[in-house]
This record gives C-alpha cells, structure tokens and sequence, in this order.
C-alpha cells in the first residue's frame, strides 16, 4: 500500500545493516566498529588515568566516578557471586564491565550509533576469555581430577542418574557457557539495534516520503517511539554489560568451590 | 508481500522465555513486596535467572537470522 503512494520503496533494516566497508581503501582493515573499539579503548584508559593520577584520600569528581564503578563491580558482582575470594577477581572483572559498558553505548551515542558488541567476534572473544579463567583457576584449585570429578559427578545425587546427569553438566559447563555468553550479548545489542533502526528509519520514510496525513501522523508516532526505545536501549545495554560480568564472576565461583 | 516465515516462528518460541522472565520477576517481586530488605540479595539472583531465562530468547532470534 505503501508503495503504491510513493516511487520509492522502504527496505526494512536487516543483517545487512550491520556490515560496513572500511574506511580507508577497498580492503583496510579499519572499519566502523573497530573504530568505535580503538576509541572507546583510548577513552577508557583516559578516563581510569585521570581518575586515578592524584588520587587523594578526599576524591576529586573524577576520582569518585571511576571508585565508584570500580567499588560498584566488587560489591555488588566479585563480592556477592564468588566471596571474599573474589578480590583477587575484581580488576578483570571491572575491565570487562567497562569495556562492554562503553561499546554497548556507543549505540546510542550521536554519531557513533552503532553497538560494537553486536559484531560476533567481540563478545566471543570476551567470552573465550571468561572461559579460559574459569576453567584455569578450578583446574588449580581442585585439580585436574578434581575440577572433572566435581563437575561431572556432583554429590548428593542418586548414582543411577549419573549417565543422564554427566553429559549434560559436561554440555552445559565446558559447551553452552561460552556460547551462551556469547549469544546473550551480541544478539541483545543486535536486536536493540535493529529495532532503534526501523523506528526512526521508518519514522524519516513515513515523514519525508510518504507524507500526508496518514504519513505525518504515523511518522511522529514511530520517532517518538525511537526515542523511547534509545533511552530503553541505554537501560538494557547497562543490563547486558552487567549480566555479562555476573555470570563470569558466577562461573568463577563456581569453579573455586568444592561442593561436598 | 515480503519477509522470512523465520520471523514467525521466532515469534512463537519467543513464548516460552517470555513466561519463564515473567514468572521470575512476579517471583521476585512478591518476594520483596514481603520483605523489602531483602532486595539487595534478591535483585542480583532475579538478574541471574533472568539472563539464564533469556539465554533461550536470545539463541531463538540467532537461528531466526542464521538459519
């Protein structure tokens, strides 16, 4: 119907949205994203420098602000998921949420507007990471035997269940966590993104192309709507980077304790 | 008319996860609504299940693109 009003036809945002060319020459290797990654870097190890160059026992603006995310991802995720263990934890975990705090908000930053963390390769990446410490700090504090041993046969279950239960604790801890991780972050900023492109996309196609009446008033509608969805967008993405350090700081956790 | 039939049953097994987030967070909220200081413990746990929950959601519009 749409299209019968106007010449030209609205394309609906899709994958397709989220490839860019590089910026420099046909094959560079600096592309959107990995523009938004080097700069988000450089602004966070400004920030945490400022914050931290004369650090007072009366904190400055600055220094409160980097203390208090900082004191944010040891009380409220290292201390309450793996204990007072977690400490040792606190620094990669506080990295990790900046790190995804900052490219998950790009996607709402004027100019940036794109979500790093929904190109696959970041959060897979992270979550290697996540996976290769959890792994490695159960491996030495239960051993080799031990970590396997726990993990595949954990006590208090009746052993008859033990060939149903062993794959599927073996699936679910070495197989699905890292995929999860994955998944979780990238299609959530995915998605988010893809719907703050067809409300304000549409919006501009119903305003500027279809006009009239109806396109005036379901123009408006659809922006307002935009920017409704960008402040939700902001909310979920500061969710996303906290889930995606809860979980981790769970997992270390969980591979620290024996459970017997 | 275009589109992708993926998109519909995305849609339904988007279902599931929907109940699942919905039941956690009724839960955690009735549970503050009883005893409101326990938030802080109960706010980090309903966070927890939520992502478990929506790790369903999540992998379902993957395959909805992917496949």
């Amino acid at each position: 119907m749409l299209a019968a009003e106007t010449s030209e036809e609205f394309h609906a945002p899709g994958p397709a949205d989220f490839e860019f060319p590089p910026i420099f020459g046909a094959d560079g290797f600096l592309t959107k994203p990995m523009l938004i990654i080097i700069v988000g870097t450089a602004l966070i190890a400004l920030l945490f420098y400022l914050a931290t160059r004369r650090a007072g026992v009366v904190p400055g603006k600055l220094q409160f602000a980097g203390e208090g995310v900082y004191g944010f991802v040891r009380n409220q995720i290292a201390a309450d998921a793996i204990g007072r263990e977690g400490i040792k934890y606190v620094p990669y975990l506080a990295t990790l949420f900046v790190f995804i705090a900052v490219l998950n908000i790009a996607g709402i930053v004027p100019f940036a507007q794109f979500p790093a963390t929904s190109r696959i390769a970041i959060p897979m990446f992270l979550a290697i990471i996540s996976w290769v410490i959890f792994n490695y700090v159960g491996i030495k504090r239960q051993g080799i035997g031990g970590y396997f041993t726990n993990m595949l046969f954990p006590p208090g279950v009746p052993k008859a269940i033990y060939p149903l239960l062993s794959p599927i604790e073996f699936m679910s801890t070495v197989v699905f966590r890292p995929i999860t991780l994955t998944l979780r972050l990238t299609f959530n900023m995915f998605a988010g993104h893809l719907v703050l492109l067809l409300c304000i996309l549409g919006g501009e196609f119903l305003l500027f192309e279809v006009q009239g009446v109806i396109g005036f008033a379901a123009g408006s509608v659809s922006l307002l709507f935009g920017i409704v969805m960008t402040f939700f967008e902001g909310f979920i993405q500061l969710l996303q980077a906290y889930v995606f350090t809860l979980l981790s700081a769970v997992y270390i956790g969980g591979a620290l304790t024996h459970e017997h | 008319m275009e589109g992708n039939l993926n998109m519909v049953g995305y849609g339904l097994a988007a279902i599931g996860p929907g109940v699942g987030i919905g039941l956690i967070f009724a839960a955690y909220i009735s549970g503050v609504a009883r005893q409101p200081e326990a938030r802080s413990v109960l706010q980090g746990i309903a966070i927890l299940g939520f992502a478990l929950a929506e790790a369903l959601a999540v992998i379902g519009i993957g395959l909805a693109f992917a496949l």
